[in-house]
């Protein structure tokens, strides 16, 4: 129920909301959690397991039980928390993991089942008959149990990443954080201020406590007010510091928009943050623990702590007749608070004997402990045991439960730290160094007064300062309680039934007593067997509990029985943050060629190679299928002329009086002996002596080589020529740089090619003054080029490189050219068509474990130098005849198909592992041949020419005959290449 | 990495070139590059357990110290 | 004879505007990589003569507006603006890069925040001022970024990118701008 006159929520700013179909009002500041309360609502969710009706438990991140969908179509989210879900006018929200409602839930028969469902209950139950696991048992139960459920549509919203920068990210906005961000933002120091609530103050805004004259929320806004003023701050709220990295780096998720209902124009929904922090003040704050007794988790029964921070900052009692109960001082401000609010306080429960209650008037039981609750789908009453032994029913329809204080020392963590136990506090705290150039301060480190935060939080920035070089100015300290922090451990209250632990896996005390009695001692083992720890809030407020309980079970200290790491994210972030910007066009760079736009134009699919796009082929009217077209060009370029953009293709500029060197290094042939205005083939290898790349080099001058590389390798090439360069010869004199980018390249190929060009330049070249590899500069309507008399397709051809602004103006004029002529464009089915009748290889055959062996280019390796993976290329395994080589295939069947990636083996022989002799690497229908052809490696391969072999493609279903000949299918001599 | 052997050291020597190293649970060298940056080649000294760089130098100034070239 | 037209790297991508950041493409002439093929000095000294700066030190750059020579990596700088001088091709590497990048101009308060969603260097006031350069990544792409005036900045991409870049910071853009 709502209290007048207080909180911070802003009473003159109605929200309107709805929860599972039904409205409800709220006020701007208000979670879906403290507004379902005010409306008297406890009821939020049912449990994983067992489907037992919950309710809220904390006010904070680690809830563990109100886990709802929030929005509605491609727009739900599940597992929001409802104590973060800040509400909007018109959020849709609801319960999760109830059938037909979370009011009856017929799911709840779990609970029934119990027994049968207990700790590693698949290892013990549900085994017989085997075949009703998968097909009964395991469907059942999956679908039975769960958190919420996907939309299963397209999500449309949008994220962001992001990268910042600063001397000092301060985590936490609390007393100790605002602390820490004052002192090190007035020394000038840059600094982010990072907090989780969308309001700074932490637990500030929680409690009733002053620092100095104002309130706490008041001292709190008044900081921020201050920071914000600086240019050197930067203050971020809604921002979850969810990892520490190495590197000093920081992940953070920043809901940007969830608290509002606009998604459009590119507003982004959240925002993942990358920080590089020189150095970082931990100032998490602490999370308070339940106290596990029978029955411990029916709605209305949360954290005292939580209780406070409904009413002091929502304004809402989540009761109206409230008990409160735990071990330790701090519980009673929440009796003091509530009484103060007008609200009844119907008693207050210290488990400790010798517990002093001061400014409480009401009825007190000391050395007593709640051992049980009762009510339906909401607390009506509680069970107290006193010291005698006695047991006495109260009726209450809110209990305020704690069990002490566990700092957040999560982020320290992350890099492999272990927490330190403290005694005295009967908790973790951060191991120093854990994170290096971190600092941790305030309750995080076990201080828990305000005094003492506030204090810890001036040392751990001038500490901060210091180690960034930065001197510290004096900042004033204000006045704030510091009471001594006073309890005494109670990890579980006796009793028959089942305590609850981890709220959100459903685990009980039973089942880590279980664990312990069927030897699963390490936490290790406890906590995968269990379950405990592993649901999604990483068992923020179980784990000590567990521990605690287990180290009891195997008659260990706590220390003793160690605890388990946490992980990023300390919440959990979307995957379309940490991927914000990868979908659609923005999921890799798209290099498209001068002639793509022209190329889709003429209806070309494009196809991927690498980030680049090719078109496929060209499409005519008429056509059918993708082959005809094919069939078609491989024609042009056979018969007339053919015209390819092959842009793509690496293209590097070496220049030096070393270059040669450097070239007869990573080459296996020879390019010092190359004459300037010729082109040469070249084979490069990797030091273990396998194929890395092929490609033509040309020598346009002395100390001026442009060297080639296939699209798909061009980045490896340029890498290892720096290895070489910097790593191996850094006394070499040689300079180069990619041109790839520079030069727009077409093939011309096909008996028209020169006639095309003497069309087309503005000096026409002959067999004589431009042989067969020959290279230079040429000039087309003025405009300086490139031409090269290469082939890749084995007849008369050239290439033409003009730079890049006039490529597509290039394309236009040389496809006209060729279908004036009987020809036209031609795309990357056909080129390959047109390579594989000639037997050229591509990275299909030089795939990485091919060898010069292998394609028969063993006497490119010359005997009269050193080169890249000489020594290694001659190892007897590299050289062995029974290796794999490279021969052509053609079907017995002239009908057959071929395929690539089918195994060889011999006729009649087993098609097994055992047996296999090779496999085929390219296939392409032969409109010359008017068959399919194919090249392939085959054990002695050159030595079986004219064998019938057997092609299996297991995968297919395919399983031919084949007959091996020789790879160069047309024109074996190479007289059209040089006419 | 860099210390390239000669053509006749012998396949063992080469071997362990290529395919042989140590695997410390502490410091050790490795080769990186600044590829998508300037492009340089470096010998990084970073710790295997704590992940931390103690020292970065270019590969081309590791490899001039070293001597004579192969 | 013919006549081949040229057609920039952006076409008919650009200008766009979101909120106060503009996006534009720059037209230069000429861009040239220059390496030095033994003592850089003697490339940085004739570089000088020739076009009235020097070889910039790494991360940084020479010269102004119309002859500008930008940090490009290792031992390489880009001259930008004027045709090279022959004199530069006897002591070092002399590559023309004119058509190789497509050059756009982000300015406009807020562009350091649109650089911050794509870029992983600090860019800001403080830390990368006026003629400072960087080669780095913008996205997934290899980049150069150059801080010509306040709030104002050259990136450079691979011609074949054009698309990629101009999608990427319109994104980051339109992001920027929502939060006002």
């Amino acid at each position: 129920m709502r209290i007048a006159g207080k909180g911070l929520v802003d009473r003159n700013r109605r929200v309107r909301f709805s929860f599972d179909g039904i409205s409800y009002d709220g006020f701007a500041g208000d979670t879906v959690a403290s507004a379902l309360l005010a409306n008297g609502v406890t009821l939020m969710g049912r449990s994983f397991k067992y489907h037992r009706p919950r309710g809220v438990l904390s006010a904070g991140s680690e809830e563990p039980n109100a886990l709802i969908t929030v929005g509605k179509g491609a727009g739900a989210e599940p597992n929001v928390r409802a104590t973060q879900a800040e509400i909007y006018d018109g959020l849709v929200a609801k319960s999760q993991n109830a059938w037909p409602s979370l009011d009856f839930d017929v799911m709840a028969v779990n609970d029934l089942a119990a027994p049968f469902l207990g700790a590693g209950f698949y290892y013990k139950t549900f085994m017989w008959p085997k075949k009703f696991w998968e097909a009964i048992y395991e469907p059942v139960i999956r679908k039975a149990a769960g958190l919420g459920a996907l939309s299963g549509k397209a999500n449309e919203d949008a994220y962001e990443k992001a990268f910042a920068f600063c001397d000092l990210l301060v985590i936490g906005a609390g007393p100790a954080g605002l602390m820490a961000a004052l002192v090190a933002g007035r020394a000038g120091a840059d600094v982010i201020l990072a907090d989780e609530d969308c309001l700074m103050g932490g637990r500030l805004n929680a409690e009733s406590g002053a620092v100095g004259h104002q309130s706490g929320a008041g001292w709190a806004a008044s900081v921020v007010a201050e920071l914000a003023a600086m240019e050197n701050v930067r203050l971020m709220s809604r921002t979850t510091v969810a990892g520490a990295y190495d590197g000093r780096m920081y992940g953070a998720l920043e809901r940007v928009n969830q608290h509002t209902s606009r998604r459009s124009g590119g507003a982004p929904l959240e925002c993942f943050w990358r920080i590089a922090a020189k150095h970082s003040i931990l100032a998490a704050g602490a999370i308070e623990r339940p106290v596990a007794f029978q029955n411990n988790d029916r709605p209305g029964i949360m954290t005292a702590g939580a209780v406070r921070a409904y009413l002091n900052r929502w304004g809402v009692s989540p009761g109206k007749r409230v008990a409160v109960f735990g071990n330790n001082d701090d519980a009673h401000r929440t009796a003091r608070d509530l009484v103060k609010a007008g609200v009844h306080v119907v008693a207050l429960i210290d488990s400790r004997a010798g517990a002093v209650i001061e400014g409480f008037d009401g009825q007190v039981f000391k050395g007593a402990q709640v051992c049980n609750s009762g009510g339906r789908k909401a607390l009506e009453s509680i069970t107290v045991r006193v010291a005698s032994g006695e047991e006495e029913a109260l009726q209450v329809d809110c209990l305020a439960m704690s069990g002490g204080w566990n700092p957040s020392v999560h982020l320290t963590c992350h890099m492999n730290g272990r927490p330190t136990w403290r005694e005295d506090l009967q908790a973790f705290v951060p191991t120093e160094g854990a994170v290096p150039d971190m600092t941790v301060a305030g309750a995080c480190n076990g201080v828990f007064s305000t005094a003492g935060c506030l204090a810890d939080g001036v040392a751990a920035g001038k500490a901060a300062l210091k180690a960034l070089g930065k001197w510290a100015v004096e900042v004033d300290v204000l006045a704030a309680e510091d009471a001594a922090y006073r309890m005494e451990p109670l990890w579980a209250v006796a009793g028959k039934g089942r305590a609850w632990l981890d709220f959100q896996n459903d685990v009980s005390v039973k089942d880590i007593k279980q664990a312990a009695v069927e030897n699963f001692m390490s936490v290790e083992h406890m906590k995968r067997y269990t379950t405990q720890g592993m649901a999604t809030d990483q068992g923020k407020s179980s784990n000590v509990a567990a521990l605690a309980i287990l180290a009891d079970a195997t008659g260990r200290g706590i220390p003793e029985t160690g605890t388990t790491t946490f992980r990023p994210p300390y919440v959990p972030v979307a995957i379309a943050a940490m991927g914000a910007g990868g979908q659609g066009h923005g999921f890799a760079p798209e290099r498209l060629t001068t002639s793509h736009k022209r190329s889709v134009e003429m209806g070309a699919p494009m196809i991927e190679a690498g980030l680049w796009y090719r078109p496929s082929y060209f499409p005519k009217a008429g056509e059918a299928t993708w082959r005809e077209s094919c069939d078609r060009e491989v024609g042009y370029v056979r018969k007339s002329v053919g015209v390819c953009d092959v842009s793509t293709l690496g293209k590097i500029d070496i220049q030096g009086p070393d270059a040669a060197k450097l070239l007869d290094f990573v080459y296996t042939n020879m390019f010092s002996t190359l004459k300037v205005g010729r082109v040469r083939y070249g084979l490069m290898l990797r030091e273990d002596g396998h194929v890395m790349d092929d490609g033509t080099c040309a020598r346009l001058d002395e100390q001026h080589y442009v060297m080639t590389t296939t699209t798909a390798a061009a980045g490896n090439v340029m890498r290892h020529l720096e290895f070489v360069t910097q790593c191996l010869h850094p006394e070499w004199q040689v300079a180069f740089t990619s041109v790839t980018e520079q030069w727009a390249q077409f093939a011309i190929a096909g008996p028209k090619a020169r006639e095309l060009l003497n069309g087309l330049l503005d000096k026409a070249i002959d067999g004589e003054s431009w042989p067969f590899m020959a290279c230079g500069a040429v000039s087309i309507g003025g405009v300086q080029g490139r031409l090269f008399r290469i082939s890749f397709s084995g007849e008369h051809a050239y290439e033409l490189a003009v730079p890049a602004r006039y490529g597509v103006a290039l394309f236009d004029a040389l496809v006209t050219r060729a279908e004036a002529l009987g020809g036209g464009p031609y795309g990357m089915e056909a080129l390959n068509v047109l390579r594989i009748e000639k037997g050229f290889i591509t990275h299909a055959e030089i795939e990485g474990r091919a060898t010069a062996f292998d394609i028969g280019m063993e006497r490119m390796i010359s005997t009269k130098k050193d080169c890249v993976g000489k020594v290694m290329a001659a190892r007897k395994g590299l050289v062995n005849q029974e290796r794999p080589q490279l021969v052509g295939f053609k079907p017995v069947d002239a009908d057959a198909e071929l395929s690539g990636g089918a195994h060889l083996f011999e006729r009649g022989a087993d098609a097994v592992r055992v047996n296999h002799q090779g496999h085929i690497s390219s296939v392409a229908y032969s409109p010359a041949l008017e068959r399919m052809i194919g090249l392939g490696f085959l054990s002695r391969g050159p030595e079986r020419m004219g064998e019938v072999v057997r092609m299996v493609d297991h995968m297919r279903g395919l399983d031919t005959e084949v007959e091996v000949c020789n790879p160069v299918f047309l024109d074996p001599e190479g007289e059209r290449v040089r006419g | 990495m860099l210390a390239r052997p000669d053509l006749d050291a012998g396949v063992a020597v080469w071997d362990d070139y290529l395919h042989l190293r140590d695997n410390p649970a502490g410091e050790t060298q490795d080769l990186w590059q600044h590829e998508a940056g300037c492009g340089a080649w470096l010998v990084v000294t970073r710790d295997t357990v704590s992940h931390e760089i103690s020292g970065v130098k270019l590969a081309a100034d590791v490899k001039r110290t070293m001597g004579a070239v192969s | 004879m013919v006549e081949l037209k040229e057609t920039s790297a952006c076409a008919g991508l650009l200008p766009v505007t979101y909120g106060s950041v503009t996006l534009e493409e720059m037209t230069v002439e000429h861009m040239t990589s220059l390496s030095p093929l033994g003592d850089a000095s003697g490339l940085s000294d004739a570089l000088d003569n020739a076009h009235g700066m020097a070889l910039p030190a790494p991360n940084r750059s020479t010269g102004k507006d119309s002859a500008r020579c930008i940090w490009f990596g290792r031992d390489e700088a880009l001259l930008i603006g004027p045709a090279p001088d022959d004199a530069l091709r006897k002591l070092g590497a002399v590559v023309d890069q004119s058509d190789a990048w497509a050059v756009v101009r982000l300015q406009g308060l807020g562009a350091v925040d649109v650089l911050a969603r794509l870029v992983p260097v600090d860019l800001r006031d403080g830390a990368f001022k006026q003629g400072h350069t960087a080669r780095t990544q913008l996205g997934h792409m290899h980049a150069s970024i150059t801080k010509l005036e306040p709030d104002q900045f050259m990136i450079m991409v691979f011609r074949s990118m054009a698309g990629t870049l101009v999608h990427d910071l319109k994104q980051a853009m339109a992001g920027v701008a929502t939060r006002g």
